[in-house]
C-alpha cells in the first residue's frame, strides 16, 4: 500500500455511481489507475466490472462522482481516447465484414491519408508480431474468415499499437476467453513489457491465475463496492475467492432431502472434452450457476429442443420456458395481461381450436389471485405493469401449463427483492407438487435455494453440488478456475 | 492462394451473366454486334446507378423502399424543371439530397425501421411527381440525352457507363476511408461508435450519397427515354434490391459489392432480353425473371454453406 513515489494517475474515478432503475450498478465505487502499472479486476457477475469499465472508457456518464483522465476531468469516448485509455471487449469488438487493416483504420482515426492500407498493415503486423511472435495472420484477409482465437489476436493487437501516440491504459475485458494456454502465456509476458515500459493495464480475468501472476495490484468487487484493494502479492488464490464472497451470512432454507426416485426426468450427456453429466429428477430445483455466459443458457436451449419438435409444433408440450430478456422473447408488448399469461396454454383452453373466453378469464383470475398480479384489470395491456409483475405473468404462463418442467433463463435479472420472494414461494410450492425447475441465475441468493447446483464453466458442467455444499464459496472456487485455462 | 471470400461473393453473378449472354449469342447472334449490345444494355444503365444507390443503403443494414418512387420524380424533374430553368433544378436535387440525409439522421436517432420511414416517403415523392407532371411529358435536357446516346469507340456507351460506374463505387466502398466506416458501421455499428467516430454523420452521408445516386438514375433514364413520367420507374425499387442480393450483397451485416451490384442490374435487364429472345409470352416473363433470380440465389446459399463447412473442418 506504501507507494514511496508519487505516480501519474492515468484514470481516477472516484465515488462513482451509477444506477439502471432500482438497480445500484455502481455504489460510490473508486477506481484509480497509475502510470506502469497492472491492475487486476476481479469479481462475480453483477459485481459491477463492465460497468466501471464502461465508465472508464467514457462509453457511460455517471450519474454521480468524478472521473479524471491524467488529472483533467472530461468525458466521452473521445475524451478517453485522447488520453490513451483503449479497450479490448469482452465480446469481440470487431466489424466483421472488414479486413484486418481496415478494421485498424477504424480504431486508429489517425491512420489517414494516401496509402493508409498498407502503413495499417504495417502497423498491425509489427504489433502482432511483438505480442504473439510467431503468429501466421494475413492482415488482408477478412475478419470474418478469421478463427475466433485469430480475431481475438488481432482486436489485442489493434488496441496497443499505436501510431503518432502509444497508448496509456489498455482495458482487457477477459482477454484470453478464446486464446490457448501458449497464446495467453504471450499476451501475459507482453502486458509485463508494456507495463515495464510504463503503460498500464486493467485486466479483467476469470483465470485467477493469470490475474495473480500478472497484476501489481488486484481490485475485487462485489455488488457495486469495491470490496478489496491490495497489492497482488498479499493474495492467493484462496484470499481472492474468500474477497469476492460472501463469507458471512449464512441463511437457512428448508432444503429438502433429495429422493433421487425412478429415472431422470431430464439428462444430458457431458461435454465432449470435459465436465460432468447433467440429470434433473422429478419434483427438484436445480440450479445452473458459473459465470455468466458459460454456456449456461446454451444447456437450457439444448434441453427445450430435445423436449419439443422444431418442425412441428405438437399438441401437448411436456416443458416450458421462461425467457430471462423479458422484453426481447418474453412479453407481447401489444397484448394484454391476460392474453400474455395464457398463450402457452391455449390448447387447454380450447375446444375444437376456439378459445374459451370464460375459461381463460377463469384461468387469468386464478394466478392473478396466487401470484399477486397487482393491477386492477387483466384486460389492462402488460405494459401497465412494473418489469417484477411483467415477470410473474411469464412465470405464470409456464406455470399455467401442464408442463411436468420448468427451464428458466435468469428470469428475475431487475425484479425487485419483493416479488422474488413471493415468485421463490410459489415455485418452491410447485416443486413439492412434482414439478421440476431448472433454473439458471446469476445471482448466489437464488442458487442456494436450489436443491442441487450444477457450476458451468467454459460451457461444460465443471461441478456438482448437493445440499450443504450449495454456498458461495463453491461456486465461486468452482467457477473460477485456478490457472490452467483451457 | 486461397480466395477471399469478398472474391468468391463475385463469382457467382460474374457466372450467371457471362452464361445469360451466352444464351443470349446464342440465340441471336446478331446481337454480338455494337448496336446489339447497346439495344441489350441500355436500360441498364439508370438501373446500375439505383442499384448503387440501394446498395448504400443496405450496406448501414437499412432498405430503401422509395427507390422507385424516388427515382421517378428525379426522371420528373429533370424532364421538366431542370430543362426549363437548370439553376432551380439544382437546387431541387440538392434539397432532395439534404432530404435522404435527413431521413438517414432520423432513423438513427428515433431508431426506426427504415422500411418504415422509406415506406412512407415513398408516398411523398410519387405525389411531388405527379404534382410535377400530371400526365406524361416534359422533354429530356439535351445533354443528359447527348450522354446516354453518346457512340464512344469500340465499346457501346452502356457497356462504358457500366464500368465507369462500377469503377467509381467501388474505390469510394471498397477503398476510401469513409467506405470503410460506412461498411464498418454495418458490420458492427457499436465498435465503430466506440471508436470514437460519429455514426450519426456517417449513415447521413450514406444516405445523401445513397440519394446523390439514385438523382443521376433518374437523369440518366430521362437522357434515355426523352421524356418522363410519374410511375416511370416504380418497379426500380424491387429491381435494385434484386439487383443487390444477386451481385452478392447481403441485407444486414455491410457485406455489399459495388462491381457486384452493377453486375446485378446488368443480369436483371439481360434477363428480359433473353426471355423475349425464348419467345417466353410477357405473361410469364415476370415469373421467369423470378425463376431466374431463385436459382442464382440458389447457387449462392449453397456456396455459402459450402464454404462454412470447409472452415469449420
Amino acid at each position: 500500500m506504501t507507494e514511496p513515489l508519487q505516480r501519474e494517475e492515468v484514470v481516477a474515478a472516484r465515488a462513482i455511481k451509477v444506477t439502471f432503475g432500482a438497480v445500484k450498478a455502481l455504489d460510490g465505487t473508486d477506481l484509480v489507475i497509475h502510470s506502469g502499472e497492472c491492475v487486476g479486476l476481479v469479481g462475480h457477475n453483477g459485481a459491477g466490472k463492465s460497468t466501471i469499465v464502461n465508465v472508464i472508457n467514457g462509453g457511460l456518464s455517471p450519474h454521480e462522482g468524478t472521473l479524471a483522465y491524467a488529472g483533467q476531468e472530461v468525458h466521452g469516448i473521445s475524451a478517453a481516447r485522447a488520453n490513451g485509455v483503449r479497450c479490448v471487449f469482452q465480446e469481440l469488438s470487431l466489424c466483421p465484414n472488414l479486413t484486418v487493416n481496415e478494421n485498424a483504420r477504424i480504431m486508429h482515426a489517425e491512420l489517414k491519408g494516401w496509402n493508409w492500407r498498407s502503413r495499417a498493415s504495417e502497423l498491425v503486423r509489427r504489433q502482432l508480431q511483438k505480442i504473439f511472435p510467431g503468429h501466421a495472420i494475413d492482415c488482408d484477409s477478412t475478419v470474418d474468415d478469421l478463427s475466433i482465437a485469430e480475431r481475438q489476436m488481432v482486436e489485442i493487437a489493434i488496441s496497443f499499437a499505436g501510431l503518432n501516440q502509444r497508448p496509456k491504459l489498455v482495458i482487457l475485458d477477459e482477454p484470453t476467453s478464446s486464446l490457448d494456454a501458449g497464446l495467453a502465456a504471450q499476451l501475459m509476458a507482453y502486458v509485463r513489457t508494456f507495463i515495464a515500459e510504463g503503460g498500464s493495464v486493467l485486466l479483467i480475468s476469470h483465470i485467477l491465475g493469470e490475474i495473480l501472476s500478472t497484476c501489481d495490484r488486484i481490485v475485487v468487487m462485489k455488488d457495486g463496492h469495491v470490496v478489496a484493494d491490495r497489492a497482488a502479492r498479499e493474495f492467493n488464490t484462496h484470499s481472492l475467492v474468500e474477497a469476492m464472497g460472501n463469507v458471512v451470512r449464512e441463511q437457512e432454507f428448508s432444503r429438502k432431502a433429495t429422493a433421487r426416485a425412478g429415472a431422470p426426468v431430464l439428462s444430458m450427456p457431458p461435454h465432449p472434452r470435459h465436465g460432468i453429466a447433467f440429470e434433473a429428477y422429478r419434483g427438484e430445483m436445480i440450479g445452473l450457476a458459473g459465470l455468466g455466459g458459460h454456456g449456461q443458457t446454451d444447456a437450457l436451449l439444448d434441453l427445450y429442443l430435445e423436449h419439443s419438435s422444431n418442425w412441428w409444433p405438437t399438441r401437448k408440450r411436456d416443458i416450458a420456458f421462461v425467457a430471462g430478456d423479458r422484453s426481447l422473447n418474453g412479453t407481447f408488448p401489444l397484448w394484454s395481461i391476460l392474453k400474455n399469461l395464457s398463450i402457452a396454454s391455449l390448447s387447454q383452453l380450447s375446444s375444437r381450436k376456439m378459445v374459451s373466453q370464460s375459461r381463460e378469464a377463469t384461468l387469468g383470475a386464478g394466478w392473478k389471485q396466487r401470484i399477486e398480479i397487482r393491477t386492477p384489470d387483466m384486460d389492462n395491456r402488460i405494459l401497465s405493469l412494473s418489469g417484477g409483475n411483467q415477470q410473474k405473468v411469464l412465470f405464470a404462463r409456464a406455470l399455467a401449463t401442464t408442463a411436468s418442467t420448468v427451464l428458466m433463463d435468469d428470469p428475475m435479472r431487475g425484479v425487485d427483492i419483493g416479488t422474488k420472494q413471493e415468485v421463490y414461494e410459489i415455485l418452491r410450492s410447485e416443486a413439492a407438487n412434482g414439478r421440476t425447475f431448472i433454473w439458471y441465475s446469476t445471482e448466489m441468493d437464488e442458487i442456494r435455494l436450489c436443491d442441487r447446483v450444477y457450476v458451468f464453466r467454459e460451457g461444460a458442467i465443471v461441478a456438482e453440488l448437493v445440499g450443504d455444499a450449495i454456498s458461495e464459496k463453491n461456486v465461486l472456487a468452482a467457477s473460477f478456475s485456478e490457472g490452467e485455462a483451457a | 492462394m486461397k480466395l477471399s471470400s469478398g472474391t468468391i461473393r463475385l463469382i457467382i453473378p460474374a457466372a450467371s451473366l457471362a452464361l445469360l449472354l451466352a444464351a443470349v449469342f446464342y440465340m441471336q447472334p446478331r446481337a454480338m454486334s455494337y448496336t446489339g449490345l447497346n439495344l441489350l444494355f441500355n436500360l441498364a444503365v439508370p438501373i446500375a446507378l439505383a442499384t448503387i444507390a440501394q446498395m448504400l443503403i443496405m450496406s448501414v443494414n437499412d432498405l430503401d423502399l422509395s427507390m422507385g418512387t424516388f427515382v421517378s420524380f428525379c426522371a420528373c424533374v429533370a424532364a421538366t424543371v431542370l430543362q426549363n430553368s437548370p439553376l432551380l433544378g439544382v437546387l431541387i436535387f440538392i434539397g432532395a439530397i439534404a432530404a435522404y440525409a435527413g431521413m438517414g439522421v432520423l432513423i438513427h436517432v428515433r431508431e426506426l425501421p427504415s422500411i418504415v420511414v422509406t415506406l412512407g416517403m415513398s408516398f411523398v415523392w410519387g405525389g411531388l411527381a405527379v404534382l410535377l407532371l400530371p400526365s406524361p411529358g416534359g422533354t429530356a435536357p439535351s445533354w443528359a440525352r447527348a450522354i446516354m446516346t453518346a457512340k464512344p469507340p469500340l465499346v457501346p456507351m452502356a457497356i462504358v457507363a457500366s464500368i465507369l460506374i462500377a469503377a467509381v463505387t467501388h474505390y469510394i466502398v471498397m477503398r476510401s476511408s469513409f467506405g470503410v466506416l460506412m461498411r464498418g458501421t454495418g458490420g458492427n455499428d457499436r465498435s465503430v461508435e466506440r471508436a470514437g467516430w460519429s455514426v450519426i454523420g456517417i449513415r447521413a452521408a450514406t444516405y445523401a450519397l445513397a440519394g446523390l445516386f439514385a438523382i443521376l438514375a433518374g437523369i440518366a433514364l430521362v437522357g434515355l427515354t426523352t421524356s418522363a413520367d410519374a410511375n416511370i420507374a416504380l418497379r426500380y425499387t424491387l429491381l435494385s434490391i434484386a439487383g443487390v442480393i444477386l451481385g452478392g450483397g447481403e441485407f444486414v451485416g455491410g457485406k455489399v459489392s459495388p462491381i457486384g451490384a452493377v453486375i446485378g442490374a446488368l443480369t436483371l435487364t439481360l434477363a428480359g432480353s433473353f426471355l423475349s429472345f425464348m419467345r417466353i409470352s410477357p405473361d410469364w416473363q415476370i415469373g421467369a425473371q423470378g425463376a431466374i433470380l431463385i436459382v442464382v440465389l440458389a447457387l449462392r446459399l449453397a456456396l455459402n454453406r459450402l464454404e462454412k463447412r470447409e472452415k469449420h473442418q
